[in-house]
């Protein structure tokens, strides 16, 4: 559609701003612009419309004005205002139906522009938000963005810093080694020096001491006035001869009994540390609970089968020998039960403060566990029981004291206090008549069991020497004759006690003849034996006194011998 | 008299015995008894030889090469044996002597720089030996010469400065220029405890007995001309009693001159009580305090404060009685029922140096410059 600015549309006063508006901002051709201000206008004013369509075409250019649109129309794609033959009649269905399509067409516009205009408000709003947004995240960015510059310089210092310390404590190491290194350099230096010191000063005391014993100095004596000299008059010389060995025995007599001391003490100390342990171990055992049935708590079953075995260990424990050994295991042995039983104990404790605190926050609800209300109870109870336990004892006492003083005279009193007196004093002298007869009685007893006793020993020892001389005449009737007779001949020249010893040499092969013989002798065989002793012991009465003592020793030597 | 080279001997029972041994030219340095009484050992001077003088038969032996150091001759406590420290060729050896016949037992070498002291344990089976105190190390030597254990604490620090034997050789307490004193046991021969002397006391538990002067009041009546004996030492000296000081408290420190050598640092004395159960000690930071601890409890005891510096102090033999001498005219008396501040009545000025208990236990001998005096102690009646 060209531009058609040549033609010049007066615009009207009312409406000048609009079309003015419309003029300026959208080159549009006259023709749309007019339709358009036409559209937009609502319900526009007769005159206005009048005015609009009169601005367009007027009576002279109505010809032109149709051909303009149907010119118009035909290139829009609308079919020809005019009629089919070329004339100048106007087809009105046409123009109707171009109206209609126009009206149409106008609207779809309409609505297309009012959908464009919601969108681009709304594309409007969006950009809007966007742009805040975009503002927001911008600033965060910058804040984050310095934040992180501030915090990347605070990183920074620190790692100086840290560096620094670093550096400074190593310089300080340094430093120590160094100063330690010079310590020691300057120790050796000065041992040195020292050491050439001391050899310089060596050799002057060398000098020095040959020049004091070269000088054999008159000056060098000693004088004791009223000296206690030797015998001989000379003077003691020292002892320097070999008693070397003597020396060192009394030395290591003297640490050896040094050493034993000690080993003494520590094995006392030692002794009593090891009861003192077997006691704890005792007592921490009857500390424990005992085991209980309770399947839930496996850590008691854990418990039983190991006190069990505690119980044998302690019974093998027990054993005295076990005590005394020193040895590594049974130390061992005992440490190790101790430490497991303290475990254990601990554990127990542990436990029941745990239990205890439950009580206290109140959640327990074990029977087993007195809880503190209860406890606080009893507690309350007893309290009351002594309470009255002593207002009982106060009234007994009163009423002790009024029976006893009830009685108004002093008399009745003092009898009343003398009959209990009395009372017992009765007893007390019965019961010493009691104990004294008593007495009497086991002291005469007494006297009779060691009457009898004596009585026995006396028996005894009789029957012991008539035994024995019975045996004496037995074997010697066992004898040949003729030895008994060479015995008496020669009685004289030799000792007895060898004879006797003869005899017992001979008795002794014999010995276990007589043992087989029964051992009672029977009464006939004994006075034979009787008869013969004081003819065997008489020659060597005087000369054997002595073997005579000694004669029951040795046949008591034989009797032993026999009943062994 | 180390100046002339002369020692005089006097006997107590026969005064009209009287023995003079000269030196003469090899001058005199130290001299000492032997513990039968029977014979005199003289160093003499720049210590080249010890003479062994026998008073009983006059006859003379020598021992070359002693050592020049602050305690180099032991003699067990029943008297038997002589640990003697030497020095031959920049290396220190110990020679053990029997005393009855003065034969060398043992002749060993020690592991010490530059031995410094030896010291018998009361049961005569052990030898302690110490080194310089510019290193800190004692070994423990057993009696036929076999070294037993060595202890260093630390090192590069000044070492060892004194140390005793407890009488039932059961610790060996050794005390150091580091203010501590640390105790080792006969059976390991480890540290099982160590001892700080920190110039402030806080702990609520410890005695500390403060001697204060009594204010002297002198009555005008009494004075008389020419004055009394006891008037005037009063006037010399002003007594004085112990308060017990409120705990905590402190002590007055010394700051030690640090470029000399042999500061007055470090614990100087330490003895124990013959019934072991104390220890005193004296740390020269703070010169006038004596510290007491209890050896049962391994505790800090007692601190007594004096008002001069303390010169030496001692136990009495037979019990536990500790009686402390600071140069002024009195002695002080401390045992666990209480302490006691007692004026010597002598004329003039006495200056109690040193003091010395006799073996008996309860007479002590007190030493001044010139003159001593003895001091007798009675005792308590029980009715």
């Amino acid at each position: 559609m060209g531009d058609w600015k040549t033609i010049t549309v007066p615009a009207p006063s009312s409406d000048s701003k609009n079309t003015s508006q419309y003029t300026s901002e959208k080159k549009m051709s006259p023709s749309s612009l007019n339709m358009q201000q036409v559209l937009r206008l609502p319900l526009p004013s007769s005159k206005s419309t009048h005015s609009f369509f009169s601005a367009f075409c007027t009576e002279e250019n109505v010809e032109q004005s149709i051909s303009y649109l149907n010119r118009e129309l035909t290139t829009l794609g609308f079919p020809s205002l005019y009629a089919e033959s070329k004339g100048k009649e106007l087809n009105l269905i046409s123009i109707l139906n171009c109206m209609n399509e126009l009206l149409v067409l106008q609207r779809k516009n309409l609505r297309a522009q009012e959908d464009v205009e919601m969108q681009h408000l709304k594309l409007g709003s969006d950009m809007d938000h966007l742009q805040n947004c975009y503002a927001k995240l911008k600033e965060q960015l910058e804040a984050s963005k310095r934040e992180i510059v501030g915090l990347q310089e605070r990183d920074r210092q620190l790692q100086c810093k840290n560096r620094n310390l670093h550096q400074l404590l190593k310089n300080e190491k340094d430093e120590v080694q160094k100063l330690q290194n010079i310590i020691a350099s300057r120790a050796t230096q000065y041992n040195h020096d020292m050491k050439r010191k001391e050899r310089e000063y060596n050799k002057l005391k060398e000098r020095l001491h040959q020049l004091v014993m070269n000088k054999k100095d008159k000056k060098i004596a000693m004088e004791v006035l009223n000296y206690v000299g030797r015998v001989d008059g000379k003077r003691g010389g020292w002892r320097t001869d070999k008693t070397e060995a003597r020396n060192e025995e009394e030395m290591y007599k003297a640490l050896l009994r040094d050493y034993e001391q000690c080993q003494k003490q520590l094995l006392v100390e030692n002794a009593e540390l090891r009861k003192v342990l077997q006691q704890m171990k005792k007592e921490i055992i009857s500390l424990l609970p005992p085991q209980k049935q309770k399947p839930r708590e496996r850590s008691e079953d854990g418990i039983g089968p190991v006190l069990s075995d505690l119980e044998d260990d302690v019974g093998e424990l027990n054993k005295e020998n076990m005590w005394e050994l020193s040895c590594e295991t049974v130390r061992e042995q005992l440490t190790n039960s101790i430490r497991n039983q303290w475990r254990m104990l601990k554990n127990h404790v542990e436990k029941l403060d745990n239990q205890v605190s439950r009580v206290h926050s109140g959640a327990l609800t074990d029977k087993d566990v007195i809880s503190r209300e209860d406890h606080e109870l009893e507690t309350e109870k007893l309290e009351l029981e002594i309470q009255h336990c002593k207002e009982m004892i106060k009234t007994q006492q009163q009423l002790l004291q009024q029976q006893l003083m009830s009685p108004c005279d002093d008399d009745t009193t003092v009898l009343l206090q003398d009959c209990y007196l009395l009372e017992e004093r009765e007893r007390l002298q019965e019961e010493w008549k009691l104990f004294r007869e008593q007495k009497k009685n086991f002291e005469k007893e007494r006297r009779s069991f060691t009457e009898a006793a004596i009585r026995l020993g006396l028996e005894r020892q009789a029957f012991e020497e008539d035994r024995g001389t019975w045996l004496k005449q037995q074997f010697l009737s066992m004898t040949c004759d003729s030895k008994y007779l060479e015995n008496v001949k020669t009685q004289s020249a030799t000792s007895g006690s060898s004879d006797q010893d003869n005899h017992l040499m001979n008795t002794r092969s014999q010995q276990k003849k007589p043992r087989s013989l029964s051992s009672v002798p029977t009464s006939a065989e004994l006075c034979q034996t009787i008869q013969h002793t004081p003819y065997s012991s008489s020659p060597c009465a005087i000369s054997n006194k002595t073997t005579e003592e000694s004669k029951p020793n040795q046949w008591e030597e034989i009797y032993r011998e026999e009943t062994e | 008299m180390y100046k002339r080279g002369i020692v005089q001997v006097w006997s107590l029972e026969q005064p009209d015995w009287h023995c003079k041994i000269d030196e003469g030219s090899a001058g005199l340095v130290a001299s000492c008894w032997s513990p039968d009484g029977r014979h005199i050992l003289n160093t003499t001077e720049f210590h080249l030889r010890i003479t062994v003088w026998s008073l009983c038969t006059k006859s003379v032996s020598y021992i070359k090469y002693p050592k020049a150091c602050q305690q180099g001759i032991a003699f067990t406590k029943d008297g038997h044996y002589m640990a003697l420290a030497e020095r031959r060729d920049c290396k220190d050896f110990i020679s053990l002597f029997v005393c009855s016949d003065w034969q060398l037992l043992r002749h060993f070498d020690t592991e010490t720089q530059d031995l410094a002291g030896i010291e018998w344990a009361p049961n005569g089976c052990v030898l302690a030996v110490w080194d310089t105190c510019l290193e800190y190390k004692i070994l423990l030597y057993s009696l036929d010469g076999r070294l037993l254990s060595t202890y260093r604490a630390y090192e590069w620090s000044l070492g060892i400065k004194s140390i005793a034997w407890s009488p039932s050789s059961q610790f060996l307490a050794i005390g150091s220029y580091d203010e501590k004193v640390r105790i080792l046991n006969h059976v390991t021969w480890k540290k099982i405890t160590e001892f700080e002397h920190p110039p402030i006391i806080a702990n609520p538990k410890i005695i500390v007995y403060k001697e204060v002067e009594k204010s002297a009041t002198v009555e005008t009546q009494k004075l008389s001309f020419p004055p009394t004996r006891e008037l005037a030492s009063s006037l010399f000296s002003i007594p004085s009693k112990y308060d017990i000081s409120q705990v905590p408290m402190s002590l007055q420190y010394i700051k030690p001159v640090a470029d000399r050598a042999n500061p007055r640092i470090g614990i100087g004395t330490l003895a124990f009580s013959p019934d072991n159960c104390f220890l005193a000690t004296k740390n020269d930071n703070t010169p006038n305090a004596i510290w007491i601890w209890d050896i049962q409890k391994l505790k800090l005891f007692v601190v007594l404060e004096q008002l001069c510096t303390v010169n030496s102090f001692q136990w009495d033999p037979r019990q536990p009685r500790l009686a402390i001498c600071t140069g002024n005219s009195k002695v002080y008396l401390w045992s666990p029922a209480g302490c006691v501040s007692v004026q010597v009545p002598m004329e003039g000025d006495f200056q109690v140096l040193s003091l010395c208990w006799h073996s008996g236990g309860d007479t002590m001998a007190l030493l001044s410059k010139d003159n001593f005096c003895l001091c007798y102690l009675e005792r308590e009646e029980v009715k």
